[in-house]
């Protein structure tokens, strides 16, 4: 989980998304919340999943889970370990899911079962999946959760959800999920509903349980600073599809995609003076009226008429043959600048 | 937790004092007395027997000596049924009127969150919405409807219950009782576990659960139905009035030897005492069943848990 190892890539990647288009079917019409998006995850690997909130991000890896909303429609192909997901009947999911994949949610205080005690939520998945005596299980619950740094953690599997603070339910899911030793952890925004002081002890709970290297990661957020600090690649994703991809320490230093260099000016630093953030002009675009050529289109500052008419594939954006992205623009020599700076 | 109980228990002594008074007065203002007959009696027989049962003095001095009376735990005599006392023709009926009462208690709470729960797991199907619909039916038609009609059919023209009658508590003469006082409340209750359920499924904890790979049953029972019933739990205790109150009309239609019948003739009657006793019973009753409600409101939501 070292950023600064990139990893080759890898001949059998752990998840294989194809082509993936996820519509919601409405009363008022369709809602293509994906739009034929593909991306990879190797082993052992960590990718960041970037974006705004309606870009697809949650909606994708939720269909990799079987945990779509009933009126989603999906098409395309996720790949899980060789098993394809799309269509898969509950059987097949949950003998994945929980198992091999695992999510971690956004929002601790309401993704634990209120009325059961912790324990038993920890010890009920060892149990199906691994056929563990209650004892055993119990066990092992108590050493996930010693290792999530959970203060006295024998006694706390008597506690229910609500005696804990957001940070240690939060610490809790992340045991939950690694209980199984899964191929590949789904942390969907892990640090949004935290106070900003636990959330950099979040990820490194997250970063330091996964760094043996037998379980990949995707990190969504729309946080730069946290993908930056603990990803191998990143995906950055608008309308439903990817902008650009790439290794993440070079793809920050330098993104070669007007959305990515948009996001990197919008953020506020504390660690260079002056310059005024610069927001994204417009609104992010309506999914049910998409236009015909580049999504981002209407609110690129380097707009030009070929990006109207003509949908953008990717392409390689860089010397690194990983880089990769969705314009047609030629490239960017200098990073982003602010106004000012 | 047992702070919490007698707390509850002692709240509830003014609230019985009240309504023992009101009853007490009410009973009074309405016309007639015990002894008033198609032939009325010689003056000075009357004259006797009022002042047999203390009837002849003011009404607060009769007022305060009732309630003196039930402090003690005595009930007094019984006008019209003449040998036995209040307390005596109670604890007859009581058990009658507690089975009836129970059971249909049981079966509502089983059909209706067996309903509720179908409804909610096949959300707007036909299922769905000939169970909902047959729910509206059954909150509408009024048991006093319900009641003489299944008699009828079951009892007279099929024959396969007794069409009233206690028949030494048989489960047969129970069957047709349970099912005029379940129905109304299976009716509420689905509803209650169905809008609960459909909530719960879509709740946060539920994505988690099934994001763990269990089996969809588990998920539903031991992750969803917890939460989706909470808030019937509230309801129990008004369900349980309505179950008494049901009651009164269900034992006088099926001729059971309950309390809720004491409850109707003795107000026919002007049985002021009797009236009164049953009065005091179903209050705390209610009071009872509501505490209990409240009590395992707290076992299903850890989060309300007394101390």
């Amino acid at each position: 989980m070292t950023p600064s190892t990139p990893r080759p890539a890898d001949p059998a990647p752990v998840l294989a998304i194809e082509d993936l288009r996820i519509r919601f079917v409405t009363r008022d019409g369709a809602v293509r919340a994906v739009n034929g998006l593909s991306l990879s995850v190797g082993r052992g690997e960590t990718l960041g999943i970037v974006g705004e909130s309606g870009s697809g991000k949650s909606q994708t890896f939720l269909a990799a889970m079987g945990l779509l909303a009933r009126n989603a429609r999906v098409e395309g192909s996720i790949r899980f370990e060789g098993r394809e997901m799309i269509g898969a009947g509950p059987r097949a999911l949950n003998a994945v899911r929980g198992k091999r994949m695992t999510m971690i949610f956004q929002d601790p205080m309401t993704s634990l079962t209120p009325h059961m005690r912790i324990g038993r939520q920890l010890t009920e998945v060892l149990e199906h999946h691994e056929g563990l005596s209650r004892e055993a299980a119990r066990a092992r619950a108590v050493e996930m959760l010693e290792l999530a740094r959970i203060p006295d953690a024998r006694a706390r599997l008597a506690s229910y959800p609500h005696e804990f603070s957001g940070g240690m339910r939060q610490r809790v899911m992340i045991a939950l999920a690694l209980l199984t030793n899964p191929a590949l952890v789904i942390a969907d925004e892990p640090t949004t509903a935290l106070d900003v002081t636990v959330q950099a002890q979040i990820l490194a709970l997250l970063a330091r349980m996964t760094a043996s290297g037998e379980t990949s990661v995707i990190l969504i957020s729309h946080d730069l600073g946290v993908i930056a600090g603990l990803c191998d690649r990143v995906v950055v994703m608008y309308a439903g599809e990817v902008m650009e991809e790439g290794p993440a320490e070079a793809l920050f230093a330098n993104p070669q995609h007007p959305y990515t260099r948009g996001l990197l000016r919008s953020v506020p630093r504390l660690d260079r003076a002056g310059g005024d953030l610069v927001p994204i002009a417009g609104q992010p675009p309506d999914l049910e009226a998409l236009p015909p050529g580049c999504p981002f289109a209407p609110r690129c500052p380097h707009v030009f008429d070929r990006c109207h008419t003509e949908h953008p594939a990717l392409r390689p954006a860089a010397a690194v043959p990983s880089w990769r992205k969705a314009c047609h623009l030629d490239g960017f020599e200098t990073p982003p600048q602010r106004e000012g700076a | 937790m047992a702070a919490f109980v007698l707390r509850r228990l002692l709240i509830a002594l003014p609230t019985l004092f009240v309504i023992v008074t009101l009853a007490f007065f009410m009973m009074r203002i309405a016309p007639g007395g015990p002894f008033d007959g198609e032939r009325a009696l010689p003056p000075e027989i009357e004259a006797n027997l009022k002042a047999a049962y203390n009837l002849d003095a003011p009404l607060p001095e009769q007022y305060l000596r009732y309630l003196g009376g039930l402090l003690r735990g005595d009930f007094g005599p019984s006008f019209k049924t003449k040998d036995f006392t209040v307390a005596e023709l109670i604890l007859t009926g009581l058990p009658v009127s507690m089975k009836v009462g129970a059971g249909a208690l049981v079966l509502a709470l089983f059909f209706g969150v067996l309903l509720g729960t179908i409804g909610a797991l096949r959300q707007n199907s036909a299922i769905d919405h000939s169970v909902m619909s047959l729910a509206i039916i059954g909150i509408t038609i009024p048991t006093f409807v319900t009641a003489p009609v299944l008699s009828l059919v079951f009892g007279v023209y099929l024959g396969w219950l007794p069409a009233g009658g206690w028949h030494e508590g048989s489960l047969g003469a129970l069957i047709l009782p349970w099912i005029v006082l379940s129905l109304p409340l299976i009716a509420i209750i689905s509803r209650l576990t169905r809008t609960g359920m459909i909530e719960a499924l879509r709740s946060n904890f539920v994505r988690t659960a099934r994001a763990k790979g269990l089996p969809e049953p588990v998920v539903v029972i031991r992750h969803a139905l917890p939460a989706a019933i909470t808030p019937l739990v509230s309801y129990l205790g008004p369900a349980a009035a309505g179950l008494l109150t049901g009651s009164l009309i269900v034992e006088k239609i099926f001729a059971l030897p309950g309390i809720g019948r004491y409850f109707v003739d003795g107000a026919l009657a002007r049985d002021y005492t009797l009236v009164l006793g049953v009065v005091v019973v179903f209050a705390t009753a209610i009071v009872v069943l509501n505490l209990i409600a409240d009590i395992l409101y707290g076992l299903l939501d850890p989060r309300v848990r007394y101390s």
